[in-house]
């Protein structure tokens, strides 16, 4: 119960922080961007528009800080999040919404590969200690993590799309195409997103594997694993059912929380690829100068997190009793 | 593991202080990734330093045709502007690498202060100083890089370092607490206690070099984070694209189309250049790692 409470009193508090970042830092940075941003919003949007915006970025002056923070806290808490400047007159909330899905769709799927992928080849390497996979990946994948992600984009970009022309050069779809429901959109659309899928499948199984094969080893060594081996129990059903089982939670935990990075993941993946998700949206924003669509990015990338850590916690709870004793 | 029992031996009878370091190095030496990441940031550092000397031109010099191929004249052909990219990518290791070491131990720093404190504290600043530390930990770094450089619309280094430190040094503060922690309760520390030392003695003096390894450990994985962090945000353009950095000649060939013109080696060697430094720090880190915790040693097959 106190645990509980804990969590629940560092939910509240990481909200907060992201909302108030969100408010303080236009505030904080000298000769306040966002003024320069709305007088090219002024003559286009209604009044209305234009002094909810002012008071989201500090721009009335008159009002004391403290209202201006609350009537920033009351329209967030309203869903809403203001206009984009960029796809003006459309509300943040509805532009986010038509990026979300792409993001979801590409990042989730390649998350799960990876994840499913690197959990097997980490339990493996565990198991044949000293084999083929023991003695590559690890440093294989020591040097993997330490290449920026989006310049191995950049590099599968080369080779298929240029250099071998298997595969399309950006975006999610063909431009000349409507968005429908027929096999050969599908088809489309799997050929535009495998390249930014593998791009994030090589740069984060690593840490899966690394992190599962580590705890295998440790969990080889348990009494109850050596029971099973004494009993002549078989080595798939020990490696599995006994080992790999244990050996999971860490990771499976970890499965969690990343499916709420999932937004935040991989930006510049889709900038490389010009990918119409969320990434390539923040950095439209932020070369637009639309302070407001890219507040609102953030707090939703924020926000998925947070739900992401919530359902982390839940899981372990639920499949590991020692935490929820330990509380 | 092995910091406990270098800690129990210190109480115990302190070994000669050449012996560690003779067996450190020996370590050292006997470890193929240590070796191998050494020498790459030996081998950073010294054209970082000699870069007048080897830079066959001036890096920003304006002086030949635009997007020519490699040849012997120019190693790696010449930017869409006429630069010569070879001499580039020599004089970029300075500013990559002072931005690595600066912003690393700037937010190993500030890794030591809030998580030592915080063990050492104990009680309701604990609570408060790992609340901070947890929600800086879950807060997504690169959206909010992106949007504090937004905001600031000077791009200048001292930003970009800024803006590294504010979201890399989280984690570390996590990792020094759970062992400060663990050590809190040490006759050693007790004893310093009873001898009636001040706080700020025990922390530096008596807590702080025992937990020597994990701090290299961490400001190497800093490190590490601040050249990757740097290069997203100066590829996306939200460095100082005039400085000379890998990351802004990242930037420079993805405006030129660098890939659709066909010199696909501007693109390709600062990326290079990224990766070996990184994998340099990430080596080293692994290797420390093996040295202190000989589970994860691989096994040699008989």
């Amino acid at each position: 119960m106190r645990y509980a409470l804990r969590r629940l009193e560092f939910f509240a508090i990481t909200l907060w922080a992201a909302l108030t970042l969100n408010f303080v830092l236009p505030r904080l940075m000298p000769g306040n961007p966002a003024e320069a941003m709305l007088v090219r919003f002024r003559g286009r949007a209604s009044l209305q528009a234009v002094q909810e915006m002012e008071a989201a970025f500090g721009l009335h002056p008159h009002d004391s800080i403290f209202k201006q923070y609350f009537d920033y806290l009351s329209n967030t808490a309203h869903g809403d999040l203001g206009t984009s400047l960029s796809f003006f007159p459309t509300p943040v909330a509805k532009v986010i919404m038509l990026a979300l899905p792409w993001t979801v769709g590409l990042v989730g799927t390649a998350t799960v590969i990876a994840f499913l992928l690197g959990t097997l080849i980490g339990m493996l390497a565990a198991w044949r200690r000293g084999g083929i996979f023991d003695a590559l990946l690890p440093p294989t994948f020591i040097v993997v993590s330490a290449i920026p992600y989006f310049w191995i984009g950049l590099l599968l970009l080369l080779v298929f799309s240029f250099v071998l022309r298997w595969f399309p050069l950006g975006f999610s779809y063909d431009l000349t195409d409507q968005i429908n429901l027929s096999w050969s959109f599908v088809g489309e659309v799997v050929a535009h997103g495998f390249l930014p899928a593998l791009t994030i499948v090589i740069t984060s199984i690593g840490g899966w594997i690394l992190t599962m094969r580590n705890t295998m080893i440790t969990t080889l060594a348990e009494d109850y694993v050596k029971m099973a081996r004494a009993k002549g129990l078989s080595p798939v059903r020990i490696m599995l059912n006994y080992a790999g089982r244990n050996a999971i939670l860490p990771n499976l935990t970890g499965f969690a929380m990343s499916l709420g990075f999932v937004i935040s993941g991989a930006i510049a993946v889709e900038i490389v690829f010009n990918y119409p998700g969320l990434g390539f949206m923040l950095l439209t924003a932020v070369d637009n100068e639309d302070f407001a669509l890219m507040q609102g990015l953030f707090l939703l990338i924020t926000l998925a997190v947070l739900v992401a850590i919530l359902v982390a916690d839940v899981v372990t709870a639920f499949l590991d009793p020692r935490t929820r004793e330990a509380g | 593991m092995a910091i406990q029992v270098l800690t129990k031996q210190e109480v115990v009878a302190p070994p000669p202080r050449e012996n560690v370091l003779r067996n450190l190095v020996r370590a050292i030496a006997g470890n193929r990734k240590a070796v191998g990441g050494i020498a790459l940031l030996t081998f950073f550092v010294l054209v970082a330093i000699l870069a007048p000397l080897i830079s066959p031109y001036d890096p920003n010099k304006l002086a030949f045709a635009q997007m020519l191929q490699p040849s012997p004249k120019h190693l790696l052909g010449t930017t869409g502007a006429g630069q010569d990219i070879f001499s580039q990518l020599i004089w970029s290791t300075r500013e990559t690498l002072v931005l690595a070491v600066v912003a690393g131990v700037m937010a190993t720093a500030i890794s030591v202060l809030v998580g030592v404190t915080a063990a050492y504290l104990g009680g309701f600043w604990d609570h408060v100083l790992n609340l901070f530390t947890d929600v800086f930990l879950v807060i997504p770094t690169l959206p909010l890089m992106i949007v504090i450089s937004a905001y600031a619309q000077n791009h200048g280094l001292g930003v970009l370092i800024g803006v590294i430190v504010v979201t890399g040094w989280s984690y570390g503060a996590r990792q020094l607490r759970s062992q400060a922690l663990a050590l809190r309760n040490r006759e050693f520390l007790e004893a310093a206690r009873v001898r009636g030392e001040r706080a700020s003695y025990i922390i530096f003096f008596e807590v702080l070099p025992n937990m020597t390894s994990l701090i290299v450990a961490i400001f190497l994985g800093a490190a590490l984070y601040s050249v990757l962090a740097a290069a997203v945000l100066q590829y996306i353009g939200l460095g100082d694209s005039s400085d000379l950095s890998w990351g802004n000649m990242l930037y420079w060939a993805q405006h030129n189309g660098a890939l659709l013109a066909g010199s696909p080696w501007w693109v390709l060697a600062p990326g290079l250049c990224i990766a070996l430094l990184g994998a340099a720090f990430a080596l080293v880190n692994y290797a420390f790692d093996e040295i202190s915790n000989p589970a994860l040693r691989p096994v040699k097959k008989s």
